[in-house]
């Protein structure tokens, strides 16, 4: 039956009444991606109360991150903040000598107007280390974007590029490398301007992407962040940059502007569409012809099989907590599923407008209708058209899952896409992985019943 | 500014959320940026909840910065009012909405005029008090806002019930195992032949709290919350309340006995009918519970002079410290609390208890302490469980802060006969299995035999080369293993001699077809 399709994006904009984490939670996976660093969350106790629970365990394992817990005497400014920030600073240079210590602004140093940037390089004069701050408050960002804040702080720590002895270095690689008979082993580069990708990810995820950028010959140069700081990448005038995350608008930004970068727009490696989309935009800017992609996302698709029977035809329902969600419901409208709303916190149209074009793209070849996009949505009103809609799948924050699933609703608790690898080919597996994991669940408790536990006067 | 890397108690609006949506019907609206209602995930998860907590945000963001909250507040109060129709809601504001000095009870009044739900303020300091503080003051704030209005419109019903009865104060949500200690305080009671009246704020309506005078006297099972509200309602209603916690044989009976003195004191002298609760007492604690059996018990003399630390929140580690030291004859050398505000309450409760005495919320402090007394089990919170692990001491779970496996499903009390077993066992539990660890030290382990291989992957003829080492070793070390015999299997189905990073990618991609 042929479906009339409205090929026009719109994107709605609600209350912003939603529920989400606060943007210092960034904290508790770059420390670990950025090993030499040290995180001082500046704030009060609502935020080390927050960090304290939500990342629970890693708390006890002697956490490269801590609170400067403000005080009623440095709200009230009877305190001296240089100071205090000094005295902490050096205790954690003496317990665990950093490479770098990143300042995490909060709310409370937003409305107290403490100025961080003014005094970060007064101390790091003072005290021999570099000291970055990123405003990761609740005032302004949603939960990922905490980490866009900080790399794009970083950003600027990054050094200038020296053209010459890079090309040369190159050259005598490649007089020196291994002879083997096979191709792809010795996967020679073209001769490209320096490639560098933007964006946080385990570190065997940014091999595999490296991996597949090596396939088509292009040689990634380094990444925003580097496994520790003082391995950051060079930017400068004629450097390309990619970003591998739909949160990163701001980073994006103050590479092309203050870096003077090239952005390369491209859909976001998630899925083995998104992933394919993402290498053959890298591989048009810089006129390589790419190899066999077509086959890979074929046999990719081969490969989750079961998953697709499990997930087609379901319709699943984004609250909106992490900025994912556009990716992730390109993918599973692909995969064969309908989405009715895809709830975002905030959406850059020119950051995201690759992604967007290739979520419309999906859409007319599936046959589906776009779905709304909801900037800022309200979760009340949300969990009204949760209750008329009764999709099969809610991806959701924590706060909601337990009472949708109560009603009967099944639910995927949407911090898990932050942790989880879903990036590049061979992840695409893992992204289902998750979507199926609460319907494969249910099909197992199929035959108990009672799927509704809650009163009956219990309103919805 | 102090360097903190974990806390006791939470900020103040937890305190103050957890009253507010243990009362059925009540809505909270916090005045917070994006971010700070966390307090719903903590409900939804640890407690399991199967409501959506009614607890929303007003948010602040950098609009309400420049110009003021302006008309969003009250907004947002009529909103609710509409569309869930609670009894109350009450304004709570946040550390970061506290700077900015907005008038918060200006917009209360103004809301209160046009919504049919009454509207309050939480009226609690951020910077001066903590959850636990800001719990109790709530508390007090609501029961007092409901009996003082009843008062004005002079409806207030003061006659006592006929048959001895009781309030319970301070059961509520995310507290350290609460509904379990209800249930058994319930049965407690019905067996002495005393009715509740009323339960706050847990399950409780605001609109019977108008009723919590026709009681006879109020029961405080812990102090942290609920004691400024029996000593308001002590004050205006001449209310008496017993505030020891009914843990452990000991207390238990000295709280029945107080319920005695109260049930006989307040019965009507035309009725002769004297209560006599000594029968009772002495039947539970010989054979209802088990724990004054299990201190005879030759299981319990193993334990006698072992060390022990306790640390948790003033109502618990007092109480343990005191069965720990009483009824089991084991050696308190520190017990400690981080209720800084109750300190002289606690310090004299454990008086001659216990060597030492620790009053901090520093957990460097507590964990310090415990590496210097080196005892032989802790009972403290999740903290000190951890500040354990790292010192292989075993620790048993007494106190909030807790984490999810502390909300267990199954009967487990704290309070009254069945309490005094679930704690005998938990002592017991802990000691035994660090006695189990230090005697396979001592025998050097159950398996005296070596063994030969542990991993079952024969890697002949296979070469990791350096890079695809490295790439190894940066898989988290619970998989690696498996990654190291799958990508092995497959290099060998495939022939191939040496593994690359591609072959180990390659492996990856062909087992998860």
């Amino acid at each position: 039956m042929p479906v009339k399709i409205d090929e026009t994006l719109t994107v709605e904009c609600e209350t912003g009444n939603y529920h989400t984490f606060c943007p210092i939670s960034c904290v508790s996976w770059l420390y670990q991606k950025i090993e030499d660093s040290f995180f001082l969350v500046v704030g009060t106790k609502t935020c080390g109360y927050f960090l304290q629970n939500a990342l629970g365990v890693m708390i006890f394992a002697e956490p490269r991150y801590a609170m400067a817990e403000l005080e009623e005497g440095d709200i009230s400014a009877q305190l001296n903040d240089y100071e205090g920030l000094k005295r902490l600073c050096i205790r954690i240079r003496k317990d665990r000598d950093p490479s770098v210590i990143i300042w995490i602004g909060t709310c409370t140093t937003e409305i107290i107007k403490m100025d961080l940037e003014g005094m970060a390089p007064k101390l790091e004069w003072e005290i021999g280390i570099p000291i970055l701050v990123a405003r990761a408050n609740g005032l302004d960002y949603a939960f990922t974007q905490g980490e866009d804040t900080v790399l794009a702080a970083m950003a600027h720590r990054c050094p200038e590029p020296e053209f010459p002895v890079r090309e040369r270095k190159e050259i005598l690689q490649k007089f020196f490398a291994f002879p083997s008979k096979k191709k792809e082993e010795l996967a020679e580069y073209v001769n490209h301007s320096s490639l560098v990708l933007f964006g946080s990810l385990p570190s065997n995820v940014a091999s595999q992407l490296n991996l597949e950028l090596r396939r088509q010959s292009i040689k990634v140069s380094g990444w925003l962040p580097a496994q520790r700081y003082t391995d950051l990448p060079s930017l400068g005038d004629g450097v390309y940059v990619c970003g591998v995350n739909p949160f990163l608008s701001r980073t994006a930004t103050t590479l092309i502007r203050r870096e003077k970068c090239e952005l390369i727009g491209a859909p976001f490696p998630i899925g083995p569409d998104g992933t394919r989309a993402w290498i053959e935009k890298i591989c048009s800017v810089f006129g390589v012809e790419a190899q066999g992609l077509e086959e890979r996302e074929e046999r990719i698709w081969e490969s989750l099989k079961d998953y697709l029977d499990l997930v087609r035809g379901k319709s699943v329902f984004f609250m909106g907590d992490n900025l994912l969600e556009v990716s992730l419901a390109r993918f599973l409208i692909r995969c064969g599923m309908i989405v009715h709303e895809i709830g975002i916190p905030y959406m850059d149209k020119r950051y995201q407008a690759a992604e967007l074009a290739l979520l419309r793209d999906t859409c007319i070849k599936m046959c589906v209708p776009i779905p709304r996009i909801v900037e800022k949505p309200d979760n009340s009103n949300q969990i009204r058209r949760i209750r008329e809609l009764q999709p099969d799948l809610a991806i959701t924050g924590m706060a909601h899952a337990n009472p949708l699933e109560a009603r009967g609703i099944s639910t995927k608790w949407s911090v898990e896409f932050t942790f989880a690898q879903i990036h590049g080919f061979a992840n695409a597996r893992d992204v289902l992985e998750l979507v199926t994991r609460p319907l494969r669940r249910q099909k197992n408790l199929e035959d108990l019943g009672r799927t509704t536990l809650v009163r009956k006067n219990n309103k919805f | 500014m102090k360097l903190a890397y974990w806390m006791y108690a939470g900020p103040a609006h937890i305190g103050t959320l957890r009253v507010a949506s243990s009362f059925k019907n009540v809505h909270a609206i916090m005045h917070a940026p994006l971010g700070d209602d966390y307090f719903n995930v903590m409900r939804s998860m640890l407690e399991r909840e199967r409501d959506f907590t009614a607890a929303t945000a007003s948010i602040v963001d950098r609009h309400v910065l420049a110009r003021g909250s302006q008309e969003r507040v009250v907004d947002n109060i009529l909103r609710k009012d509409k569309e869930e129709r609670p009894d109350l809601i009450i304004l709570t504001p946040t550390c970061t909405s506290s700077i900015l000095q907005e008038d918060l009870q200006n917009f209360v009044d103004r809301a209160s005029i046009v919504s049919d739900s009454n509207v309050i303020f939480a009226d609690v300091d951020h910077y001066q008090v903590n959850e636990i503080q800001a719990a109790d003051r709530t508390l007090e704030q609501v029961v007092r806002y409901y009996l003082d209005r009843c008062r004005r419109q002079e409806n207030l019903d003061q006659f006592v019930t006929d048959a001895p009865s009781v309030n319970i104060i301070g059961i509520f949500t995310l507290g350290f195992h609460n509904q379990h200690d209800c249930r058994e305080l319930r049965r407690l009671l019905r067996d002495l032949d005393i009715e509740i009246n009323q339960i706050i704020p847990e399950g409780g309506s605001v609109e019977d709290l108008k009723d919590l005078p026709k009681a006879w006297f109020n029961l405080i099972p812990y102090r942290e919350v609920g004691l400024m509200t029996a000593i308001y309602l002590n004050k205006e209603f001449g209310m008496p309340y017993i505030s020891t916690a009914p843990m452990g044989a000991v207390d238990i009976a000295e709280w029945i006995r107080q319920i005695h003195k109260n049930v006989n004191t307040l019965a009507p002298s035309s009725s002769s009918k004297k209560v006599d609760y000594e029968p009772y007492i002495d039947g539970q604690t010989r054979f209802v519970s088990q724990a004054a059996w299990f201190s005879r018990s030759i299981d319990c003399q193993n334990l006698t002079g072992k060390e022990t630390v306790v640390f948790g929140d003033a109502t618990h580690a007092a109480s343990i410290t005191k069965i720990l030291a009483r009824e089991m004859g084991i050696r308190v050398s520190c017990a400690g609390t981080f209720c800084k505000h109750d300190a002289e309450w606690f310090k004299e409760q454990i008086q001659g208890f216990c060597d030492e005495i620790l009053i901090t919320d520093d957990h460097a402090e507590v964990g310090d302490m415990i590496a210097r007394v080196e005892p032989s089990a802790i009972f403290g919170t999740q903290m000190e469980r951890h500040i354990g692990k790292r010192l292989d001491i075993p620790c048993g779970v007494i106190s909030a802060p807790v984490h999810i496996q502390n909300f267990p499903l199954g009967y487990r009390p704290f309070l009254g006969y069945e309490g005094t077993n679930q704690i005998a066992d938990l002592v017991y539990n802990s000691f035994a299995l660090g006695m189990e660890e230090h005697l396979l030290d001592i025998f050097g382990g159950h398996d005296t035999k070596e063994i030969m291989t542990k991993s079952l992957s024969t890697n002949i003829g296979l070469i990791w080369n350096p890079e695809s080492q490295l790439e190894l070793r940066k898989i988290p070390r619970f998989v690696r293993e498996k990654v190291e015999r799958n990508t092995e299997k497959f290099a060998r189905q495939k022939g191939i001699g040496t593994i690359t990073v591609e072959v180990m990618y390659a492996a990856k991609e062909a087992l998860s077809s």
